[in-house]
């Protein structure tokens, strides 16, 4: 052996006679209260600060109430979030559509004061944040699921026509996306088939669906190009 | 309690554990990995409503009617239209970029003043009524002082409503200056009034022609309407038509072609009179279908037999001949001139002998054939008025000579602006107004033009653009781009038809600009008096709509108005003389042993519109690398020189000297070297500034001797290596 091993043995030894000089019991107490504080402190900051500070939050321009309008019109969610001539899927409604009913304040409500004076006299779209846009990485047809698979509207977007405000919008200030679509629930436990958006729901109901959706002849199911151009 | 450094490690693997017990790492591992999949900075274009607005692309004088895809108000697609006329779903690639013109870095987005000297691009963005104000002061004041004529008005077309507003203003406000850029359309009004005798232009059907014998001509690389030349080359391959093309250099042309001819440059009147010499002495010539043959039949005979034309142009005897027989025996044979893109004009000598051709086949005024056209006549507004102060403007000569004494024949004569403002013209000038024109890049002698302007006190540009003349004036009223407003889009460029499209505002106006149409309106009525009284429309729109009558409702509807069974300028081709003086080239062979000719690219735009960035990218690297600019040579002649490929050279002419890069080239001739025209500007963008030369500063007007048109079509040079 060489000089330096017999060295590292001494650094060795001068180690072990410190822990033999305190209170055995006690130590390992302490050892076990700090890992309970380390573990305690850390879940915490996993569930409860970290979702706070990963999510940010905007308020939409003014509240929209989505129960009244739906009692207002005919043909449900379609009236207003329809499908185009080409086939395409209008999304949120431009101010064009509103100002057939608003060009003059309905109502008492602050909301419809800002939209009437701050959009619609001023020719302004109002710009909405969207709860349920796709990453910009997926090619999503509302026309293929409404259309052709005839699911509804609330299968993915929950009872938002009930709602009687807007909530705030959340979104990942890493992504950017909304927080809609990775799910409210952190730790990604969904319990509606509108909790989240993900990849992994999209695949799940195209897996139950499988009989139609057969475009990877290695998987036998959908390949990636269907929602990936 | 002692916190130790056991305590403090189990605080450590506790903190680990319930981490990893957490969402944190997991979620953090799933957002980083989305986040790097999609950077938040990739611009993603928005989503909308898909439209499609239908108008006429204005970019060349091509004509070509456009539809643009639009989502929601933002243009993002611009195709062919299906079914036009011109273009029947063709687009090029300028028509196809435009939409960089809309959006990119180079409009001028607002009416400004110029702040620091001039040419030092400070500007100061101004309301515009401050800048109308400006303008109308100075005008108003210079009108007082009855000195309307030194006003002088530069446009790049007389074609069309907005340019006759510009034209009426001048004749209004009282001076005779108003000068249009040169371009083959010069040469060619010029010719069909020596040969017809009547005002028109010439057309060509070329698609039910079978035989193309085309005089350098670009037909495959932007010459007449370039969509439709393209198309008309695709159907002659499919109709097995015979092209040739008698080029100097091969071109795209030249390589589409079924038989090149190289040619000594500058022959080519010569080559054109020694075919009709073989068609008269074979008898091959249409009874009747030339007057005043009978008067130059022997001289044609004698001065251009085969053998004469053979050693001056380089052309074989049997190729002379042979042309001519298959020319002659075509039924529906059509010979064409106009070098390049044809946007100079050219020597009246030369278009005259083609002509002539066409007239020998006796195939004009008829299908297939070359066509004199009648202008268009849809324009019929009342006369001016004129008070005293713009009689008296009117009294005095023009500033350029055009229209009088040695020049009576020429109408614009833009090249003698610079000489005139240096002290040889008939009076000074005091405002410039320039509209749809870049003569600081496009005119030959382009620097010299530039330096001229200096004696110009006051500069107005109109364009939408940064570019060079813009950059030396001292107002700027940008008008709206094409895509952004209302515009009648006459459409000559050798169409056999009288052809009107229609440009509509696609979007609307992007930044602070207005229409000139609008622009001109509004200044008449600052003006007042007489000039106001001219002008008598509440707006453009009104003036466009009242101008086109019943043609309004057609061209909203179709997009595009064509009259078939137009007015003919003349019915026979009559030939006087054959002495009209060839178009000589400017330098010494001694100190200059090479030719330098400029080449026309449908990459690369030439004219008022700069290569947008898109086309840039699509120039060959042996047309321009980085910033520099290539001239193309021979092998042979390279060999004698010492040079090789990508080697730096000096390149001397007569007017300046540039460093270029040399691209060996079999497909010019031995002692020709040609350089790409449209590059080397200073203004614009970072995608187009400062890359290559701008051939027009190393080449020199040269007029000719007939109609004292600026048929420069070259220049001597030489070449050292550097
Ligand atoms: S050929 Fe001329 S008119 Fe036609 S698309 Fe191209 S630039 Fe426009």
């Amino acid at each position: 052996m060489s000089t330096l091993d017999e060295k590292a043995t001494e650094v060795m030894d001068d180690d072990s006679a410190h822990a033999k000089g305190a209170n055995e019991s006690g130590a390992s107490g302490y050892i076990i209260l700090f890992f309970i504080i380390g573990f305690a402190a850390s879940m915490v900051l996993g569930w409860v600060a970290f979702p706070k500070l990963l999510y940010s939050q905007k308020q939409q321009p003014f509240s929209f109430n989505h129960a009244m309008h739906v009692a207002e019109v005919n043909n449900g969610c379609e009236s207003c979030h329809f499908f185009r001539d080409d086939g395409s899927f209008s999304g949120i409604p431009k101010l064009a559509q509103c100002t057939g009913c608003h060009d003059e304040t309905m109502g008492e409500s602050e909301a419809e004061a800002t939209f009437v004076e701050q959009y619609v006299w001023e020719e302004r779209e109002v710009p909405w944040y969207s709860y349920s846009r796709q990453p910009d990485c997926v090619f999503f047809s509302h026309a293929a699921h409404v259309v052709g698979a005839k699911m509804d509207c609330v299968t993915c977007h929950g009872h938002i026509g009930e709602s009687e405000s807007s909530r705030p919008y959340e979104y990942n200030r890493i992504t950017g996306y909304s927080r809609d679509i990775w799910g409210k629930n952190i730790a990604g436990l969904k319990k509606n088939s509108w909790d989240r958006m993900k990849m992994d729901d999209c695949a799940q109901c195209h897996k139950e669906a499988g009989i139609v959706h057969t475009s990877s002849v290695q998987t036998k199911r959908d390949a990636c190009f269907v929602c990936h151009k | 309690m002692k916190v130790d450094r056991r305590s403090f490690l189990s605080f450590v693997i506790g903190g680990a554990a319930g981490t990893a017990l957490s969402p944190l790492p997991w979620k953090l591992m799933d957002d980083s990995s989305i986040w790097s999949q999609m950077w938040p900075w990739t611009p993603v274009p928005p989503d909308g409503e898909v439209v499609y607005e239908d108008s006429t692309c204005s970019l060349c004088p091509g004509g070509c009617g456009i539809t643009v895809r639009k989502i929601d108000n933002r243009a993002v697609k611009i195709e062919g239209k299906p079914g036009h006329p011109v273009n029947d779903g063709g687009i090029c690639i300028l028509g196809l970029s435009g939409l960089q013109m809309l959006y990119g870095p180079t409009r001028i987005k607002a009416p400004m003043k110029r702040m620091g000297e001039r040419g030092a691009g400070k500007w100061q963005k101004i309301s515009w009524d401050e800048a109308l104000g400006m303008l109308t002061e100075k005008l108003t004041a210079i009108r007082e002082r009855e000195e309307a004529h030194t006003v002088a008005a530069i446009a790049g077309s007389d074609q069309g409503t907005v340019p006759a507003l510009l034209a009426r203003f001048m004749a209004a406000f009282g001076s005779p200056n108003f000068i249009r850029t040169p371009s083959y359309q010069d040469t060619d009004e010029l010719a069909v009034g020596t040969l017809f005798g009547e005002a028109g232009r010439t057309g060509f059907d070329l698609e039910n022609a079978d035989y193309i014998l085309s005089f350098g001509s670009g037909i495959a690389d932007g010459w007449g309407s370039p969509v439709r030349m393209i198309k008309a080359c695709s159907l002659w391959k499919e109709k097995r038509v015979p092209v040739v093309q008698v080029d100097p250099r091969l071109s795209n042309s030249a390589a589409k072609a079924t038989r090149w001819v190289p040619i000594t440059p500058g022959t080519e009147a010569d080559l054109a009179l020694g075919i009709a010499a073989v068609m008269i002495a074979k008898n091959l010539v249409g009874s009747g279908a030339v007057s005043g043959l009978g008067g130059i039949k022997n001289t044609l005979l004698t001065d251009y037999a085969p053998e004469k034309v053979s050693l001056s142009t380089g052309v074989s005897v049997e190729a002379i001949v042979e042309i001519a027989k298959d020319f002659a025996r075509a039924n529906r044979p059509l010979a064409l001139c106009g070098r390049g893109k044809a946007q100079s004009p050219e020597s009246l000598r030369e278009t005259a002998a083609v002509y002539l051709l066409n007239g020998l086949t006796g195939n004009v005024n008829q299908e297939g054939g070359m066509w004199a056209i009648a202008p268009a006549d849809y324009i019929q507004w009342p006369e001016v008025a004129r008070d005293k102060a713009a009689s008296a403007g009117l009294r005095q000569p023009r500033f350029d000579g055009a229209g009088s004494g040695q020049y009576a024949n020429a109408r614009h004569l833009l090249q003698r602006l610079p000489d005139g403002l240096n002290g040889n013209g008939p009076y000074p000038i005091q405002v410039l107004m320039v509209a749809d024109a870049n003569p600081c890049h496009s005119l030959h002698d382009a620097a010299a033009f530039k330096a001229a302007l200096d004696k110009i006190p006051f500069i107005v540009s109109f364009s939408s653009f940064n570019d060079e003349t813009a950059a030396m004036a001292d107002l700027l009223l940008p008008d709206h781009v094409y895509l952004e407003r209302y515009a009648d889009v006459p459409v000559a460029a050798g169409l056999p038809s009288q052809t009107i499209g229609l440009s509509k505002p696609v979007v609307s106006p992007q930044f602070n600009t207005r229409h000139l149409g609008e622009t001109l309106i509004n200044l008449a009525q600052a003006v007042g008096g007489s000039v106001a009284e001219s002008f008598p429309w509440k707006n453009y729109e009104t003036c466009l709509q009242e101008t086109l009558a019943d043609k309004w409702d057609v061209l909203m509807q179709k997009g595009v108005w064509v009259d078939d069974d137009f007015a003919t300028a003349g019915s026979s081709l009559q030939m006087a003389a054959l002495d009209t003086p060839a178009v000589e080239i400017e330098g010494d062979a001694g100190t200059f042993p090479l030719l330098l000719m400029p080449y026309d690219s449908i990459r690369i735009s030439s004219g008022y519109i700069g290569d947008t960035p898109f086309m840039i990218k699509t120039v060959a690297d042996t047309v321009i690398k980085g910033k520099d600019g290539f001239v193309e040579i021979n092998p042979q002649t390279a060999g004698e020189m010492g040079l090789s490929e990508g080697d730096l050279a000096t390149l001397t002419t007569p007017r300046g000297e540039a460093p270029v890069r040399v691209h060996l080239f079999e497909g010019i001739k031995p002692g020709v070297i040609a350089m790409a025209k449209g590059l080397g500007h200073t203004a614009y963008d970072g995608f187009l500034a400062d890359k290559g030369i701008n051939v027009n500063e190393l080449i020199g007007p040269v007029e000719d001797p007939s109609s004292g048109l600026d048929a420069a079509w070259g220049i001597r040079a030489k070449l050292a290596k550097a």
